[in-house]
């Protein structure tokens, strides 16, 4: 006997930042909205104080936080000629599992996209002719920068955003990104402050005639008041701050910044420990009726309501679509249909070096603590010479000390065990330093996302199968921007400089460095080649929007949280102010 | 914790169990509770982490303790992990570029631990927890570059990795765990430990800030 819930106005599936943002702008719209999370709820106060938090162990090694496998993974291959398997343990792969979702224990990175990155395909080809955009499968987002800097604004001011602004209307500021795209006015809370590496990298970099500056972190640097009310406190740089919450109500979250508000909203209401096993759509195939779902205890419920928002993690988002029937299947071999198509990642490598003597502090960090030169990415520089585009960030990080994720970080040669490692570690854990190049990914026809035929949840229902392998353009690009990054390690004086540029060798989820995943469900002016339109509304089912970086047709050298959020302030006001008073095809899409 | 309906701001702030870390347990142990197969995980993890001027062996520091800790939970049953058949293992291993596993941590030992015994009476004639350290490091060096061959379903370069990750967890993990006693790791390395304020420490450039590590939990 299925419990059928009263009908709501919305039903949003997953309350991770996206949900948050949506549910916060859609009860304020006066709309009573239902959230179904599949964790549970989690907040400060009890779930991780400073006396609970710094425990590396549990929060890191162990990722409580994290969504286990035996809830949910995915399958994973390289290409269609391989039979995928399983991924059966912690890898790359960062999944949410909690009221909060993965923005409560996630680093605080906060970006915004360049304008380049959200008109890959057009500025591609202007600039550098149709030849250079073969073999990938680039399109254009349907949006532009100048578009979505509102709700870029928007979302900052509710996470409260550290960072100094490089470029204010036009108007070039140095000491900040002078290659971000105009913004209206600087970031809500200043700039974080550089640690011991932090300033070796910003000064050698400066001298080396680049433009450092310093990542725009949804860890806080000052206390803030955001405008809905709620106040976060400052960052104390404790370094327990990715794959941990935060005890300091410092690190942007849904916890930190919107559950406060939206939880008193008479017209919203949580149900935790609950999934979402599919959207059910009416007879007619046009229009959702609502989701079914499962508790913790086992009950299967169903919640009709007029719009469904899927606002899972972006790998959910995309099963979720396939599970229930929304769009066509993307096919590689022909390259149609959409649901699953462009999938995408971020290409990174790392470029770690010695330094005999000092004294860095590693313990002192930020999850988004870092300066960063954006001088070779996205297309800020001219491509004319070499064969790829795109490009990468490259930073000079302290995200932490933590002393078993560090305990390999040796100079090379040393051995991981004995008296030998023990000596290492005693001398290396002060010494090293580390700059991460974080680049674009681009789709190609070849990587996407399918129900895989053999494996199965807990729930009897088909995994999502991953294919994806490193296209040429991303590797040539990885080695340029590594090249880049050795030339600045050796300027900065490291010795002992190991490199790895993942891109080299085939991927695999256990070998990655980024737990970015990106595409799958992407926005787009055209039905053919995408799944959703620029207001995020499935093209196939008109009252279901897909929020999360599955819309992303290709990422940018960035983290994709900020670009999450924005996208979530778009599709609620295109509910709130468009569909609720006239249902159907959102135009202007 | 169940599902639950949740409408207005939860007002039962107190902490949960399920907030709270688990622990190590007294009581002696609970999984690797036959002798030999103590020594023998003894003679391996203080190969792994000897007592040297650095500081304890993982047995001085707990890391046995903490070792048999893990496995009696959560982390030993394997909960979090995907253990579905079917198992390919070839294929997988191609695919993920190590070999995957359907058996739990817990399992893995068990097996692993009496292999080991077994190799030494078979090429030693003697019991593993007698070997010299020389010889003890010669079979660990041979494990981790995948020369020797445990037999059965034991791979061995995969334990080693396995009891070679749990040792150093349980020499650098708080000593809420049971391991790392007296913060010997952490001192070892200069990690101040759960500390979580640095703001008067960041403008201090490379200097050594001589912090005493602090636990979560108090040192006696």
């Amino acid at each position: 006997m299925m419990k059928i819930r009263q009908k709501a106005d919305v039903v949003i599936c997953g309350l991770g930042w996206a949900g948050s943002i949506m549910a916060e702008e859609l009860t304020r719209a006066g709309l009573n909205v239902i959230a179904i999370e599949r964790g549970a709820w989690r907040d400060t106060s009890t779930d991780f104080p400073p006396a609970i938090d710094p425990d590396e162990l549990r929060w890191h090694t162990r990722r409580e936080m994290l969504q286990p496998m035996s809830v949910e993974t995915t399958t994973f291959r390289n290409n269609t000629g391989q039979n995928a398997a399983p991924v059966r343990n912690w890898s790359a792969y960062q999944f949410g599992w909690n009221v909060g979702g993965a923005g409560t224990h996630w680093a605080g990175m906060s970006w915004r996209f360049t304008p380049w990155d959200f008109e890959v395909y057009t500025r591609t080809v202007e600039r550098y002719g149709k030849e250079r955009a073969k073999g990938m499968q680039l399109q254009d987002w349907g949006v532009t920068y100048a578009e979505m800097e509102p709700f870029y604004d928007r979302f900052e001011r509710i996470a409260g955003t550290s960072g100094y602004a490089g470029n204010i209307k036009g108007e070039k500021r140095k000491g900040g990104n002078v290659f971000e795209g105009p913004r209206s006015r600087d970031y809500p809370t200043p700039a974080l402050k550089d640690t011991h590496w932090m300033s070796k990298y910003r000064q050698t970099v400066e001298k080396m005639g680049y433009n450092p500056f310093t990542v725009p972190a949804g860890n806080l640097s000052q206390a803030y008041v955001n405008p809905l009310g709620v106040s976060m406190g400052p960052c104390t740089y404790c370094g327990f701050c990715d794959f941990h919450g935060c005890g300091n109500f410092s690190k942007s979250s849904p916890q930190a910044c919107i559950l406060p508000t939206l939880m008193r909203r008479p017209n919203f209401t949580v149900l935790t420990e609950t999934e979402v096993l599919q959207v059910v759509k009416h007879d007619d195939g046009q229009t959702a009726k609502g989701v079914k779902f499962i508790t913790k205890e086992g009950e299967v419920g169903f919640q009709p309501a007029d719009v469904v928002c899927i606002t899972a993690y972006q790998m959910d988002n995309v099963r979720l679509m396939l599970l229930s029937g929304i769009g066509q299947p993307y096919d590689p071999a022909t390259g149609k249909g959409t649901t699953g198509r462009n999938y995408n990642y971020q290409t990174c490598s790392s470029v770690s070096g010695f330094f005999a003597g000092e004294k860095m502090n590693p313990f002192i960090g930020g999850g988004a603590l870092a300066v960063q030169i954006d001088d070779f990415n996205g297309d800020n520089f001219d491509h004319s010479d070499v064969d790829f585009i795109g490009g990468a960030g490259i930073m000079g990080f302290s995200t932490n000390g933590r002393p078993i994720q560090n305990m390999n970080g040796l100079r090379p040669g040393t051995k991981r065990w004995g008296t030998e490692w023990k000596k290492g570690y005693a001398r290396d854990y002060q010494e090293a330093g580390t700059i991460f190049c974080q680049g674009t990914s681009m789709p190609s026809q070849g990587s996407y996302l399918d129900l895989d035929p053999t494996y199965k949840d807990r729930h009897g229902q088909p995994l999502l199968r991953v294919t994806f392998d490193w296209n040429r353009n991303d590797q040539k690009m990885a080695r340029y921007v590594t090249d880049k990054a050795v030339k600045i390690m050796k300027e900065v004086g490291g010795t002992d400089i190991s490199v790895d540029n993942q891109a080299e060798s085939s991927w695999n989820p256990y070998k990655q460095h980024s737990s970015h995943t990106i595409g799958g469900a992407v926005m787009g002016k055209d039905p053919s080649t995408s799944a959703l339109n620029t207001h995020l509304q499935s093209w196939d089912v008109k009252n279901v929007f897909v929020v999360g970086a599955s819309a992303f047709p290709n990422n940018g050298g960035y983290n994709p949280t900020l670009t999450v959020g924005a996208l979530a302030v778009k599709a609620a006001r295109a509910i709130a102010e468009q569909y609720v008073k006239n249902p159907g095809k959102l135009v202007g899409a | 914790m169940s599902a639950k309906e949740l409408k207005g701001f939860p007002r039962d702030t107190a902490l949960t169990q399920d907030s709270l870390p688990q622990g190590i347990r007294p009581g002696g142990a609970q999984v690797i509770t036959d002798e030999t197969d103590r020594k023998t995980l003894a003679a391996v993890f203080d190969r792994l982490i000897p007592a040297d001027e650095y500081g304890p062996s993982a047995t001085q520091a707990g890391c046995l303790e903490f070792l048999d800790n893990q496995l009696a939970g959560d982390y030993g049953d394997g909960k979090v992990l995907y253990l579905d058949k079917p198992l390919h293992p070839k294929n997988e291993e191609a695919i993920m570029k190590a070999p995957q596993f359907l058996a739990t941590p817990r399992e893995r030992y068990a097996t692993g631990v009496k292999a080991l015994e077994a190799y030494a009476q078979k090429t030693d004639g003697k019991a593993f927890a007698d070997l010299s350290a020389e010889r003890i490091d010669e079979i660990l060096t041979g494990l981790e570059a995948g020369k020797i061959d445990l037999g059965g379903d034991v791979d061995g370069q995969a334990f080693f990795e396995l009891m070679l990750q749990n040792a150093r967890e349980g020499y650098l993990a708080d000593p809420l765990y049971g391991g790392n006693k007296g913060m010997a790791g952490w001192k070892m390395i200069g990690f101040p430990g759960a500390r979580y304020d640095y703001r008067p420490y960041i403008d201090r450039r490379g200097e050594d800030l001589g912090l005493i590590p602090v636990s979560l939990i108090p040192e006696d």
